[in-house]
């Protein structure tokens, strides 16, 4: 169905379910109870869920595919979120010109920097991207800031012209709407403990993301994706058929680019702020994490990847001694600062540390990522399949026979 | 796993989905006509700061006081600043009544960071007040986002003049003191002490801060009739400065004004006196080094090369006056140091607020904003400084000394200290002394300075 075969499809129907059903899921505990401090059912976090899936989903084109490690993918969003605000500050307050902006001149310098950096290959060509974006940093950060207003990050104000928008002068600063639905809307439903918040931003973000998410499907199961994993395996034969890789490699790279716009440009439409710190190398690092440690080259992978590092940051980042000990409150009080004592590292400002540790056991014991971790899981409580269930009981059968 | 839709199964769960979406929905903020209005018998406060990066210390300084406040207004500890200020309409029950609940959150010292924390302290853990920040970018960022969202933002430590001037907002407000200020309270010192026929060079932190400041030095000290040999900008976090240093030797400058803050002041000075500069004879006169902002960590970091170099604060605890005596003795009893002047502002903030809402008698943002700009009683204007926009909310005893927050533009206006490295300091807490508390007037400006042109509170919002 859509052009995806069906083993896609159902794929596809289940991360629309699991997005759209997000302020559900990413809820489980009652508000006011003690372990709602878990909760990330809130709309600035599951739109970063989803935006930075979509940045994700884009580098996993150009890593996933080509095997291509491009270390300078944040200056791609900083570009995309630098646009979106020029075209808040300028033209309208709808999102639309703004993300079309955003697409387009992240996909122009990716042309130029693809163009230069994948002359080289390996580590020489992620130097290169890093080098870029550095370089776009220090520019964002310090030399231009008439045009990014520099540490500050770029902002709207009331004195902006918004040609489109009609004239007048507004007595607070306008937000970012879609045709009249404004992107800060939310509505609650509160059934029974649970207080369930749905924002309009979320679900545009999500929609943008599952059109995101198709059209990386389509990538990943054409010819043309095909060619691109080819370039992943060997690089070299292929140059030695006589084919000329670069063409393939570079639209990779633009296609992948442009997705980082579009991330980029959506963080600026749900908070019309751009900052250079989005641009930074560590940035860049980010969305490397967050494919390794969803699996490369995976379909999803990327999307639960950046879900989690962004849910670290958000969550765990925010735990203090103080909730600990409300936690422990029940032991007795040696035992219940013994704890918070030995926790303490890892959480509030030690987030870092708990990831990294995460981070280390994922590319340990599950080189494939989550979504390998996911997949042994699933086969340990599939029903086996008569024929695989056949041969392992030959298999075992074989193994039995010699010992005797 | 079956992997059919049924005509059955598709009508069942549309059902639900639809009952589901059908119940009652409703906006929360519409209930009390602001955002996350308190509802049970408890506050939330949320506290952002930088938690790791270049600002980490200044950051847990800021924690510490935050929590010490939140003791104060609950009624434990020994009560600190609430005793001295001059109004006294905290009791020690919270605030109105409801206790003081907080959550804390890590700024990373980047805008994007600062934001996304405030914004899930606001969505998710219903804060309806925000403070905090150690540098100016995140701290005018969150003030933009609290405006948008509809609390109130009471500002850490940021001294750029952009917070409360291009990019000031009508919900948030800003107790420490600022770039301008101390150009206008430093240069006197400095002719006083160095004369006024100097050449100075300015190496300078490239952003928003750096920039600001050296204009409001640069402006002040040229006014006295000093020369400005130079002004070189640096990248922020360089780490090494040798090569900016090695030049301010051959311009014939003889006073290096290094606008730095954090550790590129530690490294920046450090190299400057390891490079003898301060050995020098420039122009028959002796080479001396100025840093504007001075901050007790920073102190610290530097060791032996803030000897007898001057700069400027926003209060020490070395003051003598009943509050700082106050709120230096609770920060020592509960962790066994004096505060730093980030800590205090923190401190102030909160309480502050807390007392803002209670003369309100309301959380709403807005009535907040008429409480602090004293539309609501404790309206007062400064002695001594003639002007129509000398007016605000008037305060005392929070360590320095009568204090206006000025309605024009959320800027609090007190007096400034200039310190000077101590050359012998007892302990390792008493390395900077206080050289002048410069009196306010001097301080003064109006709200349309050109250093501060061309922004807008614009209305409170109080959210939906």
């Amino acid at each position: 169905m859509l052009g995806l075969g069906k083993k896609d499809f159902t794929l596809f129907l289940a991360v629309a379910a699991i997005t759209l059903l997000a302020p559900f899921i990413l809820n489980p505990f009652p508000t006011g109870s003690g372990l709602a401090q878990f909760n990330a059912g809130y709309p600035d976090l599951m739109q970063r869920f989803v935006i930075y899936g979509i940045f994700a989903i884009g580098f996993n084109i150009l890593f996933g595919l080509t095997g291509y490690l491009s270390f300078g993918h944040a200056a791609f969003l900083g570009l995309g979120s630098y646009s979106a605000v020029w075209m808040f500050k300028l033209l309208s307050m709808n999102v639309i010109p703004a993300l079309i902006l955003s697409v387009i001149v992240a996909g122009l310098f990716a042309l130029v920097i693809g163009y230069i950096s994948l002359r080289r290959s390996g580590i020489y060509f992620s130097i290169l991207t890093l080098a870029f974006a550095q370089m776009a940093y220090a520019l964002a950060y310090s030399v231009l800031t008439p045009l990014t207003n520099g540490e500050t990050g770029l902002q709207l104000t009331l004195d902006d012209p918004r040609v489109l928008d009609g004239g007048g002068r507004p007595t607070s600063l306008p937000v970012t709407e879609l045709f009249g639905m404004e992107m800060r809307d939310t509505a609650s439903l509160g059934l029974g403990a649970w207080d369930f918040t749905f924002g309009v931003g979320f679900y545009f973000c999500a929609v943008v993301m599952l059109i995101s998410f198709y059209l990386a499907i389509r990538i990943f199961r054409s010819p043309f994706g095909m060619m691109l994993r080819a370039v992943k395996s060997n690089q070299q034969r292929m140059n030695y058929t006589g084919l000329n890789t670069r063409p393939y490699t570079l639209a990779a790279f633009v296609i992948s680019g442009m997705y980082a716009g579009l991330a980029g440009g959506l963080l600026a439409c749900m908070d019309p702020l751009a900052g250079a710190e989005r641009m930074q190398w560590t940035a860049s690092g980010e969305v490397v994490l967050m494919t390794i440690l969803g699996g490369a080259g995976t379909l999803i992978g990327p999307i639960l990847g950046a879900g989690m590092i962004k849910y670290f940051e958000n969550i765990f980042s925010k735990i203090n001694d103080a909730v600990l000990h409300q936690w422990f409150a029940a032991l007795p009080d040696g035992l219940e600062d013994f704890l918070v004592t030995i926790i303490h590292p890892f959480i509030g400002k030690g987030w870092h540390l708990t990831l990294g540790l995460m981070f280390m056991a994922v590319v340990i014991f599950l080189p494939g990522g989550l979504v390998e971790g996911g997949q042994r899981v699933g086969r340990l409580f599939r029903r086996r399949d008569r024929k695989a269930g056949g041969a392992e009981a030959q298999a075992a059968e074989q193994r039995r026979t010699p010992a005797e | 796993m079956s992997r059919h839709f049924t005509r059955r199964g598709v009508l069942k769960s549309g059902a639900v989905a639809g009952a589901g979406l059908a119940l009652p929905t409703y906006l929360r903020a519409q209930e009390s006509g602001f955002t996350n209005a308190p509802t049970g018998d408890t506050v939330i406060l949320g506290f952002n700061v930088p938690q790791t990066g270049a600002y980490a210390d200044e950051g847990a300084d800021e924690l510490r006081a935050f929590q010490l406040a939140v003791e104060h207004l609950n009624g434990e500890g020994d009560g600190g600043m609430l005793q001295t200020f001059s109004e006294q309409n905290l009791d020690g029950t919270g605030i109105l009544g409801k206790r003081v609940d907080y959550v804390t959150g890590d700024t990373q010292t980047k805008s994007d960071v600062a934001r996304a924390s405030a914004q899930s302290m606001i969505q998710k853990d219903g804060a309806i007040m925000i403070s905090g920040g150690s540098s100016s970018g995140p701290a005018i960022a969150v003030q933009a986002l609290c405006q948008e969202a509809g609390v109130i933002f009471m500002a850490g430590l940021t001294h750029s003049n952009d917070t409360t001037g291009k990019d000031k907002k009508a919900n948030g407000f800003r107790h420490f003191f600022n770039a301008y200020m101390s150009g206008a309270a430093l240069p006197p010192i400095l002719a006083e002490q160095y004369g006024t026929d100097r050449r100075a060079y300015h190496l300078t932190a490239d952003y928003t801060w750096g920039w600001t400041q050296e204009e409001s030095i640069k402006a002040a000290t040229e006014a006295l009739g000093w020369e400005t040999a130079n002004t070189v900008l640096t990248p922020v976090g360089a780490g090494d400065f040798s090569s900016y240093i090695t030049p301010v030797l051959q311009s014939g400058a003889d006073v290096l004004i290094l606008n730095h803050y954090g550790g590129d002041m530690v490294n920046s000075l450090t190299q400057a006196v390891q490079f003898g500069l301060r050995d020098r004879q420039v122009n028959g006169k002796n080479f001396e080094i100025v840093v504007p902002l001075y901050s007790e960590l920073m102190a610290a970091g530097a060791g032996e090369a803030i000897k007898g170099i001057y700069g400027s604060m926003n209060w020490n605890w070395q003051l003598q006056d009943a509050g700082t005596q106050a709120f230096t003795r609770s920060f020592g009893e509960k962790y066994g140091f004096p505060p730093s002047n980030a800590a205090h502002t923190c401190y102030v903030q909160t309480l502050l607020y807390a007392d803002a809402v209670t003369r309100a008698g309301s959380f709403n943002p807005c009535a907040v904003v008429e409480a602090l700009e004293g539309r609501t009683g404790g309206s007062g204007s400064l002695e001594g400084i003639d002007s129509a926009s000398n007016e605000g909310f008037l305060f005392d005893g929070m360590g320095n000394g009568p204090t206006l927050y000025r309605a024009a533009d959320h800027q609090c206006f007190k007096d400034v200290l200039v310190v000077r490295g101590a050359e012998n300091p007892t302990t390792p807490y008493d390395n900077l002394e206080i050289v002048e508390v410069t009196p306010v007037e001097q301080v003064w400006y109006e709200p349309d300075h050109p250093q501060f042109a061309g922004g807008d509170l614009g209305e409170c919002n109080p959210g939906a």
